[in-house]
């Protein structure tokens, strides 16, 4: 398979990854509206990953179709990034693992209505809209919670240093993503990085959340090295197609 | 042709958007581009928001439509340019009014409604606009959720998208 499709998966993983572990929130949110926020977000990332793999069966060709990528790989073979895994704890680790993916999203968005490839910048025109919104809702609430009480701002603060070394690897470049920057497809991650520094220290210091010091990473995800949390997630993820093999609604 | 063609734009009327029935889908500027060859018909519809789940229906509906009227139909879905709520019709906006849904401001007034900073959107009951925002999210993708404070009534609105 070509790059592009590669890349095309990249992109799509880390959306519909973190897309499932939303929706598993889908009548547990804590309240009402945030419950509903949570699944729209979820709604609006799983879009965004049919347009990417939909994309991508028509240049796999055969019998490839979006729900043949989306469901029948091995845990391996996703790329998505590790933070976007990480299983739902508390209200405040939803929003930060939200907040911090978001913050990466919306710049790499920026990034890809400029690309080279017409399918990938309409699919960025279409999700940029959509991603706007979704961090003007997570940054709003690691404020709230940041700046409110002493329990929800202890809990923000643990939040945001549990899943600060899964940020790192947001921005680390993969011979993959390297060779997209060159051909003009795919992000140019040092450039993001600069937005998304902006963007999380401003907010964070108004939410008086400390930026953890922790030189300690994690990666591998975009390598297809994922934590132990993917494979019981992909079990329930895949179950049906697994079970009734190209079952369909 | 142009009487065919008028009578396919007829038919594509007839479909609304399953979440919000009283809008047709011309209304709801989804529909942007209709090709009629003889009995070929090419209809190209643009999703409102990704993952917008009513956008598999109304192409079935389409299909439906004019396949029993006997042309032979195919749907395509495209993503460029991307929708925005400014391809409502005044007779959409009309129409989600009368629905119960307060229609889109302009983009900086939506901003501004949106992060409770002003009051402009208008409860679609009694017309007040001292209205609060519950929610960023409401009962759809595409709608917020507000409340009035006059006549306390609950009531959605159609965020601006751009």
């Amino acid at each position: 398979m070509s790059k592009l499709y590669d890349y095309l998966l990249l992109l799509g993983d880390s959306s519909m990854i973190l897309g499932h572990r939303l929706s598993e929130l889908c009548g547990h949110g804590p309240n009402l509206e945030t419950d509903i926020a949570l699944t729209n977000i979820s709604l609006d990332l799983f879009g965004q990953v049919r347009n990417y793999f939909q994309y991508a069966a028509e240049m796999k060709g055969e019998e490839a179709t979006e729900d043949s990528i989306a469901f029948l790989r091995l845990p391996h073979e996703y790329r998505n990034v590790l933070l976007a895994e990480q299983p739902n704890t508390d209200f405040a680790y939803i929003i930060a693992r939200q907040f911090l993916f978001d913050a990466y999203h919306l710049p790499l968005m920026e990034a890809l209505i400029e690309s080279k490839d017409e399918q990938v910048a309409a699919i960025a025109h279409k999700s940029i809209k959509e991603v706007r919104y979704h961090l003007r809702f997570s940054s709003e609430w690691v404020k709230r919670l940041g700046d409110g009480t002493e329990v929800s701002h202890q809990k923000m603060q643990e939040a945001i240093d549990y899943l600060w070394p899964y940020t790192k690897e947001l921005f680390e470049e993969t011979p993959l993503e390297a060779a997209m920057k060159t051909e003009g497809i795919g992000a140019d991650l040092n450039a993001l990085k600069v937005k998304y520094d902006a963007h999380v220290q401003g907010v964070l210091a108004e939410a008086t959340i400390n930026i953890p010091e922790t030189p300690f990473a994690h990666s591998g995800g975009k390598n297809g090295i994922h934590t132990e949390h993917l494979g019981f997630l992909l079990a329930d993820l895949q179950y049906m197609q697994r079970a009734y093999p190209n079952m369909a609604w | 042709m142009t009487v065919v063609v008028n009578e396919v734009i007829e038919l594509i009327r007839e479909v609304s958007d399953p979440e919000i029935p009283v809008l047709s889908i011309m209304d709801l500027g989804v529909v942007r581009d209709v090709e009629v060859k003889q009995k070929d018909v090419l209809v190209k519809i643009t999703p409102t928001y990704s993952g917008c789940p009513a956008m598999d229906m109304i192409s079935t509906e389409i299909k439906y439509k004019l396949d029993q009227a006997g042309y032979n139909t195919t749907v395509k879905l495209i993503l460029a340019p991307a929708w925005t709520t400014d391809w409502i019709t005044e007779n959409g906006r009309k129409k989600l009014e009368a629905y119960g849904i307060a229609a889109p401001l302009e983009a900086s007034a939506d901003k501004m409604a949106l992060m409770g900073e002003s009051r402009m959107v208008k409860c679609t009951n009694c017309g007040s606009t001292n209205t609060v925002l519950v929610s960023q999210f409401g009962s759809t993708a595409c709608k917020a959720l507000f409340k009035c404070k006059d006549c306390l009534e609950p009531f959605d609105y159609f965020k601006c998208l751009k």
